[in-house]
């Protein structure tokens, strides 16, 4: 029942085959089964109770709120919630509960959705990883996956097992986590660089980033104001289409949003795909694509170009240059974000006492780890006056050029770009660690960035295992609000590829005890 | 004043607190940096000066820690210099994907509010229904005494 899909289960809940509740518990209690993946931050079984039982009355009634009543979600930790700590991984909100929900899971409780609790992120969303807050790592399901285990050798120990683990991606790893383990049926991530496409390929689930201006932001703690955009992970196309059904539109909270109507839209299998016409970046072909992935991205275009779609290669050419422009914006835009985080209204605050000008240093200082107070650092040195024209004003202009990259591209014809999503398949997390946050981010954030850059709708969709057994995802890129036509062609893609369910192992030796222990060991 | 910034922390014995052994680590990162300096792309820098950094901490209110956050600013500086190989004459600054479009103003109307009793919720140091910070318009204390300065804060 947990591995179904959004729409299976609603279905369901709807014939009275299965009770909100009694969903809810399962997934709580597989959340407690599986917190060694430490996906969750916090779980909120009181809360997700009481609404499961609400929805449970609904049911009965005869009047669900809609497709969403009594689906349990997981949100993640930087979106506000009420009475739910938002902690956003970090030291400085640590304790942190908000006053207001943030518009997207208002939307989503007004449906009747069960929030089962707030995902795992790097801190302030910044990183590749997962990796970087302060309550650890996210591990990645697939670590425990017979598939994964099969290709890492014959008889592997236990303690190589720990070693092996390998990571979610980030930012939103929780999230993807939660989804691809089966405790949740759809969860919100945010998506700024490639935050949510890029754990939703490592662990083979579907990530969509709407178009900037479709989904409110308003209640998400922002990094990046001109490229954040919540996200949504779900198992399957359907189910994404069925998410962004429920959140997309006009927003009086945040200007930002467009004021065009949105309709909902339920995804039509395509028949015909010859109308189609599919681009291939070739800077996508990015120093450092491993083999494998070239390999897929090739076959996934016969894939299209057998079924009578048009396939041309087509040029992006500032693409290379989307990583440094990224670099400069973000780290601008975040020195401006986290400006607010002095301790006087809400969040850590230092015991100083001297002025008000140590306690906003000491707070900062306390509660900002390396990544965050380095970008900040950053951010304020390209926002100097002597700095501004050469760094901020260039990166916008640079930020225009590859805006224009992807304009030209559309007006050629082209309806949709195919690209990898990643590099490379998820890498151990001994391995990932060797590098810096901002070297990491730089490399694995390429070939999804340029999207945020230009505002445009992008999807990753699980495609198939990789040699080492874990999931590798392919990205379609469509033209801005055309959501509907991006998810018809994913859908259709999803179909053709047949991407294998995951084989959990069972996980009774992961205890609590057992937890604390591998807990130690890790940060030592 | 063009200091060589990380030699003067490091000679003068002053600056922020830092881990033993980052000096060494400095010498490695030189002669690393040094190599990078050699590209063709990437023209010589100079090193931040040490004016700008102390301007950057009191401007971000963050501190740079150590040897190793002046490090990443200078490598984070540099990644960023590779901006400058793009030609955009003529080409203006991008503010948003939205800027062809209006953004949404409402109407002047107060349509919520009175919730002074949730917005101090979260607040560590209140009285009555004020925010309480300590005095203001005293600066940071000077580099050389902010090692010890902050160190209060730990």
């Amino acid at each position: 029942m947990l591995r179904a899909s959004l729409r299976q289960v609603s279905a369901a809940l709807k014939e009275g085959r299965v009770a909100p509740t009694e969903l809810c518990q399962r997934c709580l209690a597989l959340i407690k089964s599986t917190k060694f993946l430490n996906a969750y931050i916090t779980v909120a079984e009181e809360t997700a109770m009481k609404q499961a039982e609400e929805s449970e009355e609904r049911y009965k009634r005869g009047q669900p709120l809609g497709i969403l009543d009594g689906i349990p979600i997981a949100v993640k930790d930087n979106f506000n919630t009420v009475g739910i700590e938002t902690t956003c991984a970090s030291n400085m909100l640590k304790g942190y509960i908000s006053p207001y929900n943030a518009t997207v899971v208002q939307k989503l409780l007004d449906q009747g959705a069960v929030l089962l609790g707030k995902t795992n992120l790097d801190e302030f969303a910044m990183g590749s990883g997962s990796t970087d807050g302060v309550f650890g790592p996210v591990r990645n399901p697939w670590s425990y996956s017979k598939q994964y285990k099969e290709k890492s050798g014959p008889k592997s120990h236990p303690e190589d097992e720990e070693s092996n683990w390998v990571i979610t991606g980030g930012s939103s790893g929780g999230s993807a986590a939660a989804v691809a383990a089966f405790t949740c049926f759809a969860a919100l991530g945010s998506d700024t660089g490639g935050s949510t496409r890029n754990p939703a390929a490592h662990c083979g689930v579907v990530g969509l980033k709407p178009t900037y201006g479709l989904i409110s932001r308003h209640g998400l703690i922002p990094l990046v104001n001109s490229m954040d955009v919540p996200g949504i992970l779900t198992r399957c196309v359907d189910d994404a289409a069925v998410l962004l059904g429920s959140l997309a539109g006009h927003d009086p909270k945040d200007s930002t949003t467009i004021q065009d109507d949105f309709m909902p839209f339920e995804l039509l299998n395509l028949a015909d795909v010859s109308k189609l016409s599919i681009g291939i970046p070739k800077e996508y072909h990015a120093p450092g694509l491993s083999s494998e992935i070239l390999a897929l991205w090739s076959k996934a275009a016969d894939l299209f170009k057998n079924a009578g779609a048009k396939v041309v290669e087509v040029s992006l050419p500032h693409t290379p240059y989307s990583i440094v422009c990224y670099h400069v914006l973000c780290t601008a835009e975040v020195a401006s974000n986290m400006a607010r985080f002095d301790g006087l209204e809400y969040g850590h605050r230092s015991d100083m006492k001297d002025s008000t000008e140590s306690l906003y240093a000491a707070t900062r200082r306390e509660g900002f780890n390396d990544v965050v107070r380095g970008r900040i650092l950053s951010g304020n040195y390209f926002l100097l006056k002597q700095n501004y024209e050469k760094y901020f004003v260039k990166a916008q202009k640079v930020r225009r050029l590859i805006a224009n990259d992807f304009v030209k591209v559309f007006r050629s014809g082209v309806d949709i770009l195919l690209t990898p999503t990643t590099l490379r398949d998820a890498a151990p997390y001994t391995e990932f660690i060797q590098e810096d946050n901002r070297t990491r981010s730089a490399q694995d954030d390429i070939l999804t960035q340029a999207a945020n850059m230009a505002g445009l709708p992008a999807i990753s969709v699980p495609t198939a295992l990789s040699e080492r057994g874990l999931p590798v995802g392919l990205q379609f890129i469509g033209r801005s609000f055309q959501e509907k036509q991006l998810l018809t062609v994913a859908k259709w893609f999803e179909k053709q590829v047949q991407f294998p369910l995951i084989q959990l192992e069972e996980v009774k030796r992961h205890d609590s005890d057992v937890f604390q222990h591998q807990k130690s060991a890790s940060f030592s | 004043m063009r200091a060589l910034l990380l030699g003067a922390w490091l000679r003068a014995g002053r600056g922020l607190p830092r881990a033993p052994g980052s000096g060494r680590r400095h010498r490695e990162h030189r002669g690393h940096s040094g190599h990078s300096e050699h590209r063709p792309q990437a023209p010589l820098r100079q090193k931040v000066s040490v004016e700008v950094l102390q301007h950057l901490e009191h401007l971000a209110l963050v501190d740079f820690r150590d040897a190793e956050g002046v490090e990443r600013l200078q490598k984070a500086i540099q990644f960023a210099d590779q901006l400058h190989e793009v030609n955009t004459d003529g080409v203006e600054p991008m503010d948003s994907v939205l800027e062809d479009r209006c953004l949404y103003l409402r109407e002047d109307d107060v349509t919520e509010g009175n919730c002074t009793k949730e917005l101090l919720e979260n607040a560590r140091e209140k009285v009555e229904e004020y925010f309480v910070a300590p005095p203001g318009n005293i600066p940071l204390p000077k580099l050389e005494e902010q090692e010890t300065f902050l160190q209060g804060s730990q």
